[in-house]
């Protein structure tokens, strides 16, 4: 879709058709280095103001005086094509800011949810805001050194998967192991497409 | 503001902070007509020839920047915001303001609330593999 006005004298500049893929994850799971590893640009950083009218009252203990919050997502882009760009967003990882995971999901292709084995159950609230949405996605398993090497079993089963949803070993450093997150991503969203057309 | 009754609106006293700041470019607004379309990942693009864009006294800087931005190469919401070190909701209310100008276009190839067909994804993991 495109408006505005229009004028076919300016049909030399490609406009790329543009999707995005989420990373959500725990605090420390690895999500900007995830993107970095992928991503043609430096990770960028896009802010959203949030005031007092945006957070919930009950955490407003120790930060006292503080009127507004800045909350950061970080985000890179692969040119697929010339005319085909996609864009990686890491979300937010505190919970308080739930609210701004609804604009981000929206229209997304899917999502990775990157889980340390260490602190798994910080992304039971990925997987459950994905699960509820019925947004496609992968979990990674970012195998940190020094991290204990779980079967995928066992990881399926802490976090209650779905028998369709994939688990991926991963090195959120290494470009070729994020682009295999990526593909199993992009993967089950096409089956999740195919299944309900 | 009447300054009764302002228990609700008192985070946006004179000790509101920094907010003020980026909303003054926004003359206050934030919120903008087209900001349904303005997704972050939304495609902003200029016209190559912006006769008298650059005198034109409505626009602020920030404006200007925008237009000059995404002149050649077409920017998503996200990279301008990121490029102009402003917080997405006040960009989505410049952009807005150029879209209403007719001074830049805004494309949106998928709409949000749907998935790409299927052979956009299979191109997808095409251009993955070969990266």
């Amino acid at each position: 879709m495109v408006y505005g006005h229009s004028d076919p004298g300016r049909s030399h500049i490609i406009e790329p058709v543009t999707l995005k893929i989420l990373v959500a994850g725990g605090f420390g799971a690895g999500k900007t280095t995830l993107v970095g590893a992928v991503s043609e640009i430096k990770p960028l950083r896009t802010e959203e103001l949030l005031t007092e009218a945006g957070r919930p009252v009950d955490n407003i203990a120790g930060v006292e005086g503080k009127k507004t919050t800045t909350v950061a997502m970080d985000f890179g882009r692969i040119t697929l094509r010339e005319d085909l760009v996609l864009y990686l967003f890491g979300t937010p990882g505190q919970d308080r800011f739930w609210f701004l995971w609804d604009e981000l999901a929206t229209g997304a292709l899917g999502a990775v949810v990157l889980a340390d084995t260490r602190r798994l159950e910080d992304c039971f609230a990925a997987v459950d805001y994905f699960e509820r949405r019925g947004i496609a996605f992968t979990v990674a398993v970012n195998c940190f050194e020094g991290a204990d090497n779980y079967p995928e079993e066992s990881v399926r089963e802490a976090l209650d998967l779905d028998p369709g949803t994939p688990v991926v070993m991963c090195d959120a450093r290494e470009r070729e192991s994020v682009k295999r997150v990526l593909i199993s991503v992009v993967e089950h969203a096409m089956l999740a497409t195919a299944a309900t057309s | 503001m009447t300054g009764d009754g302002a228990t609700d609106d008192r985070w946006f006293d004179d000790a509101a902070g920094p907010v003020v700041r980026p909303y003054a470019m926004t003359r206050g607004r934030t919120r903008s007509a087209a900001e349904d379309k303005l997704d972050l990942i939304a495609v902003v693009v200029a016209d190559r020839v912006t006769p008298g864009s650059a005198a034109d006294q409505t626009l602020s800087p920030e404006h200007i920047d925008i237009v000059e931005l995404s002149r050649d190469t077409p920017q998503s919401v996200a990279e301008l915001a990121a490029e102009l070190d402003l917080p997405v909701g006040v960009v989505r209310v410049l952009i807005g303001d150029l879209l209403h100008a007719a001074l830049v276009r805004v494309s949106r190839p998928v709409p949000p609330a749907e998935l790409p067909d299927e052979r956009i994804l299979r191109e997808v993991i095409n251009g993955l593999r070969a990266l």
